[in-house]
């Protein structure tokens, strides 16, 4: 396979199979099964699908930590498999789950071997150091040893520590699971500037939707070992019918609202103190929702709910 | 490209000479391990005069060629014994995501100084067998003194790097690694003379054991092998480490690529 156009990531019937358990009950699972990806520099990918869905068995078959099966794959005009080593300095890579940092090691000393891992030149490594620190504000706990340090200031080091070397390609495995608010909408927005201004193209796993509506502007979805959706981020949401939200609890029992405008479905809870409004993002806001609601009926509490991953992509096999 | 290696290495380093107490306790307690043998080889001789044929001078030169190559091999590659655990918490992955060998990394991802103990009573002992006299003080002889636990080592290392690869197949294949890489200190510390026909075929062919020092000290020793065996093989050491290097860098690479990862 030559490398046409601009692809950053090119595969064609990706397959990994792998054998599970011993002697008699040994038997082949195939994890990934004929996948073809193809995704261009500068693009913003999220990568979806439930837990055992393949998701991190394509990654690593991207980022040359597995072998596949069979099929064809070429990552930044390079064979992964064949050309790790290569590959791996215009690759970063984060995995939420574990760390490349160095547990005994301030995160500055971190910084400095991958620095010279990666070859990097000393100016430029002072120049995107800098810029990290001051963007990700590691300034407090750069000489703090990485056991010492919480899991979001822990997840800055380890998105510092893989660009680095400013690679062409990022790939994040769940970057901000387990991070509270604050810290992932920094990380988000950080992320978004790398893509964006520094043309980085990024390929995102992750259960948290937020993420990938903030990052990416394509989804491609992937369940049983095959892609089950690629498209717009807001083509799929169209076409899973708009999963937003408005929970309404009233004072009083009141028929169900579906009379509103942009409401699509309601669903009545508690004999109609509690109502689930569900709407699509471009036919109204969730503002306008309440005040309309509020207009109606009087309102106790509202909340709004956020499609989760797995509902978009449930909606999707029903659709 | 060492220049990165010895970064890493003297970053580790530097956190075991931290705590400088606990260090010189555990290279005691590996020396002091390592001389527990040489207790039984004495207590030996104190029974017999020969042991398969060699005298307690003989035995001890052989004991003191292996005990430093262990020790070294020890060092070099003893980080292999943390592989299980890199394969099963899939820690593995993060060094296959770097440029550099995966096993480069895992032997320099730490350096137990503490292994010198071990070397430090094989060098004790291999002095005092040299004091004897047992040894002409020729320049071959010299090259060979200096050479053998080098060449050695690298057997070793290579047979340990061979079996640990097995982790890649049997996550839990540690014992079976085990006695290949503990085992080869006992095997590789007597005359190959003293172990049965099966046993010594096999530490000269399939597990070379018998090139670590057996070999090497006849040729020191300058007596014929008493089995018999070609004069050439005393000094076919290097070669054999040559061979056994190729065949660890070809069983490693196969292993690695049959890496599994883990689930996530």
């Amino acid at each position: 396979m030559t490398a046409t156009g601009n692809a950053v990531v090119e595969t064609e019937a990706l397959r990994r199979e792998f054998t599970v358990g011993r002697r008699r009950a040994r038997r082949c699972v195939v994890a990934v099964d004929g996948v073809d990806l193809r995704i261009e520099t500068g693009e913003a990918v999220g990568f979806l699908g439930p837990n055992g869905a393949g998701k991190s068995t394509t990654i690593k078959m991207l980022t040359g930590i597995l072998v596949p099966t069979s099929g064809r794959l070429q990552v930044c005009g390079l064979d992964p498999a064949g050309q790790r080593r290569a590959l791996a300095r215009r690759l970063g890579v984060v995995f939420g789950q574990r760390s490349q940092l160095w547990w005994d090691l301030p995160l500055r000393d971190s910084f400095a071997l991958l620095g010279a891992i990666h070859r990097v030149p000393d100016p430029e490594h002072r120049a995107r150091l800098e810029r990290c620190v001051d963007v990700l504000q590691l300034g407090p706990f750069l000489d703090v040893p990485v056991r010492q340090l919480s899991l979001g200031q822990r997840m800055r080091g380890e998105v510092t520590a893989a660009l680095l070397h400013a690679p062409r390609l990022l790939v994040l495995d769940e970057p901000t699971v387990g991070l509270d608010l604050v810290s992932k909408e920094r990380l988000r927005a950080f992320l978004q500037e790398v893509n964006l201004v520094d043309g980085v193209t990024i390929l995102l796993t992750t259960h948290d939707l937020p993420d990938v509506e903030r990052l990416c502007r394509r989804v491609v979805v992937i369940d049983h070992g095959q892609v089950v959706a690629d498209d717009a981020i807001d083509a799929l949401r169209t076409r899973s019918g708009g999963a937003r939200e408005v929970v309404v609890e009233l004072s009083a029992p009141a028929a169900p609202l579906d009379d509103l405008p942009g409401v699509r479905r309601v669903r009545v809870e508690a004999d109609g103190l509690r109502q689930r409004l569900a709407f699509a993002p471009a036919d109204t806001t969730a503002a306008a929702l309440i005040a309309a609601v509020a207009a109606r009926v009087q309102l106790r509490d509202v909340t709004v709910v956020e499609p989760s991953i797995e509902d978009l992509v449930r909606t999707l096999y029903a659709g | 490209m060492a220049s990165v290696y010895r970064r890493i290495l003297g970053s580790r380093v530097r956190s075991q000479l931290a705590y400088r107490v606990s260090f010189a306790l555990d290279a005691a307690g590996q020396a002091v391990a390592q001389a527990t043998e040489l207790v039984v080889i004495l207590a030996v001789f104190a029974q017999v005069d020969t042991l398969g044929g060699f005298s307690r001078d003989e035995v001890l030169l052989v004991y003191a060629l292996a005990g430093i190559s262990f020790g070294l091999s020890d060092l070099a590659v003893g980080q292999l014994d943390d592989l299980p655990r890199w394969i099963r918490t899939g820690e593995l992955d993060v060094l296959l995501a770097r440029p550099l060998g995966v096993l480069p990394q895992l032997l320099t991802s730490d350096l137990q100084l503490r292994r010198l103990g071990r070397v430090a009573v094989g060098a004790l002992v291999l002095a005092v067998v040299l004091a004897q006299g047992r040894v002409e003080p020729t320049p071959l002889n010299a090259l060979l003194v200096l050479a053998t636990p080098l060449v050695g080592a690298t057997i070793t290392s290579s047979v340990w790097v061979a079996t640990c690869a097995v982790s890649f197949w049997v996550v839990d294949g540690r014992e079976v690694a085990n006695a290949f890489t503990y085992g080869s200190q006992l095997t590789t510390s007597y005359p190959i003379t003293v172990f049965g026909p099966w046993l010594r075929r096999a530490l000269c062919y399939a597990v070379p054991s018998a090139f670590v020092a057996y070999f090497p000290a006849l040729a020191l020793l300058d007596r014929p092998d008493p089995l018999g065996l070609p004069h050439a093989l005393r000094y076919a050491a290097p070669l054999v480490a040559v061979a056994a290097v190729a065949v660890a860098a070809l069983v490693w690479r196969t292993a690695v690529r049959h890496y599994q990862g883990t689930g996530s």
